[in-house]
């Protein structure tokens, strides 16, 4: 009987990097629209974290390097310690709009997907496999909306400045406290991204098929 | 554990098990209260048969056919396949179990919506290994034995429920399993769709030597089957070849239509 066992199962290979690199991308090219939404909730999150960021980052750069007539303007909209005080309060409140907002779109893409992946691993898909997948799918989107949301936040920000106040936004642009700030946004939208859905699809990956097929959201 | 003494003695005495169970029971939390599904079945199935599990619903026969296809543990009892004790095994060996040497079909088909009939078929031959090209010859020519040659590249959701449960039946073979395991294969199906889905099992056991195991309620099954396990209140209450069964199909049919 052991002879016999001992031929009767074999290992299931990983399959490479580059194949759930493919999996994951033919995944999102399919579910394109659906994608898109999930990619629109990160981009609209971070443009709004890019944006209030780069009012700050504007406003420092004017009230220091600005002409007089525009300080004086800054300065009739507001004192300087009231406007630093409101502006860090925004800016925190952006950040939760994107954490709740990212993980929630992330949280649901990955739930309505338990039943697939627990008939992948009834056709024999490993967990880390699965998890895999997921991670690349979530970071792929994650990426894309999050470089969108710094451009578009950042644009949209800098045509508002103008607007009010000419030409000198540009010829006062921070473009290394921008860029940074471009680079912390991009990242917190990777990292929430990530984070939102890796936490349910190791959930599923970890069930027992029976238990991810049988379970509604 | 007398068992495990008796166990190779009794398996080598008989026709070759392929499907083994041993006191398996599965009890069920919900909240404070325990379900116990199953109560302890004993049952052996042996290479190339033909099986239909039959039970109302709720009897158990579902949670007795995710213990013999590795989809959950049992909370008690040994379930062996091809005599390996499947608890023993580690994640690997398990989705490797899965993926070649047993085939799942579902009552709700659980193809994967946004694949094409093709691509459904081949996963489970990427996820063995399989190049995309040998997958692609291989899962056409799965689709036109089950009678699909002209609607490979159709979405599940283009397919009727019939034409949806013949793909599902082609990737069951995508890695040509052993055993072909069917959880109420006919049970979102009318009669006649279901008939032919039944057919095809049939066909598939004895062309092939497939074993089938298939969970049903659906008397049309018993017609096909080589045996007969009776589930009832989480036990084995009957356990039949088809030939007793003739002898009372009568009164069966005549208490259930």
């Amino acid at each position: 009987m052991s002879v016999y066992a001992a031929s009767a199962t074999g290992k299931q290979i990983s399959l490479p990097f580059s194949k759930a690199l493919e999996i994951s991308f033919r995944s999102l090219k399919i579910r394109f629209w659906r994608s898109l939404i999930t990619i629109g909730g990160i981009f609209f999150g971070i443009a709004f974290l890019m944006s209030i960021l780069t009012s700050s980052a504007l406003n420092q750069a004017l009230l220091e390097g600005g002409s007089a007539q525009v300080r004086a303007l800054l300065e009739q909209k507001g004192a300087d310690e009231e406007a630093q005080t409101q502006q860090i309060w925004l800016v925190t409140l952006s950040l939760l709009v994107c954490v709740v907002g990212i993980t929630n779109a992330m949280l649901m893409s990955v739930t309505e997907r338990y039943r697939e992946i627990g008939t992948m691993k009834c056709l024999g898909a490993l967990d880390k496999f699965i998890v895999e997948l997921f991670l690349l799918e979530s970071a792929f989107q994650g990426l894309v909306g999050s470089l969108g949301g710094v451009i578009l936040g950042c644009l949209f920000m800098t045509a508002s400045m103008m607007s009010s106040y000419g030409s000198e936004p540009l010829s006062v642009f921070p473009m290394v406290d921008i860029f940074q700030y471009g680079l912390y946004s991009l990242g917190a939208g990777l990292v929430l991204s990530v984070i939102g859905a890796i936490y349910p699809a190791y959930r599923a990956a970890k069930m027992d098929p029976a238990d991810a097929m049988r379970t509604e959201v | 554990m007398t068992e495990t003494q008796t166990a190779p003695a009794e398996s080598a005495a008989e026709k070759q098990n392929i499907v083994r169970t041993r006191g398996v029971r599965k009890v069920y939390k919900m909240g404070k209260l325990e379900l116990e599904a199953l109560k302890g079945v004993d049952m052996e199935i042996q290479r190339g048969e033909y099986i239909s599990i039959m039970g109302p619903s709720g009897s158990g026969k579902s949670t007795l056919f995710n213990m013999i296809g590795a989809l959950d543990k049992p909370t008690e009892g040994k379930v062996y396949i091809d005599e390996v004790d499947v608890a023993q095994l580690d994640a690997y060996e398990l989705a490797w179990l899965r993926c070649r040497k047993i085939g799942y079909i579902f009552q709700t088909f659980n193809l994967i919506p946004v694949m094409t009939a093709l691509e459904n078929v081949t996963l489970p031959m990427i996820f063995a290994g399989m190049s995309t090209d040998e997958s692609i010859d291989k899962g056409v020519e799965l689709l036109k034995t089950v009678g699909l040659g002209t609607r490979v590249q159709h979405k599940p959701l283009e397919l009727s429920g019939g034409q949806q449960q013949r793909v599902a039946v082609a990737r069951a073979l995508a890695n040509d399993p052993a055993i072909v395991l069917a959880d109420e294969p006919t049970g979102n199906l009318d009669r006649k769709t279901g008939r032919e889905i039944i057919e095809l099992l049939r066909q598939l056991n004895e062309e092939k030597q497939v074993t089938i195991i298939s969970a049903t309620h659906d008397l049309k099954m018993l017609d096909v089957s080589d045996r007969i396990l009776w589930v009832q209140d989480g036990r084995i209450a009957k356990n039949q070849r088809r030939e007793e069964l003739d002898l009372d199909l009568g009164q069966i049919g005549a208490g259930e239509e």
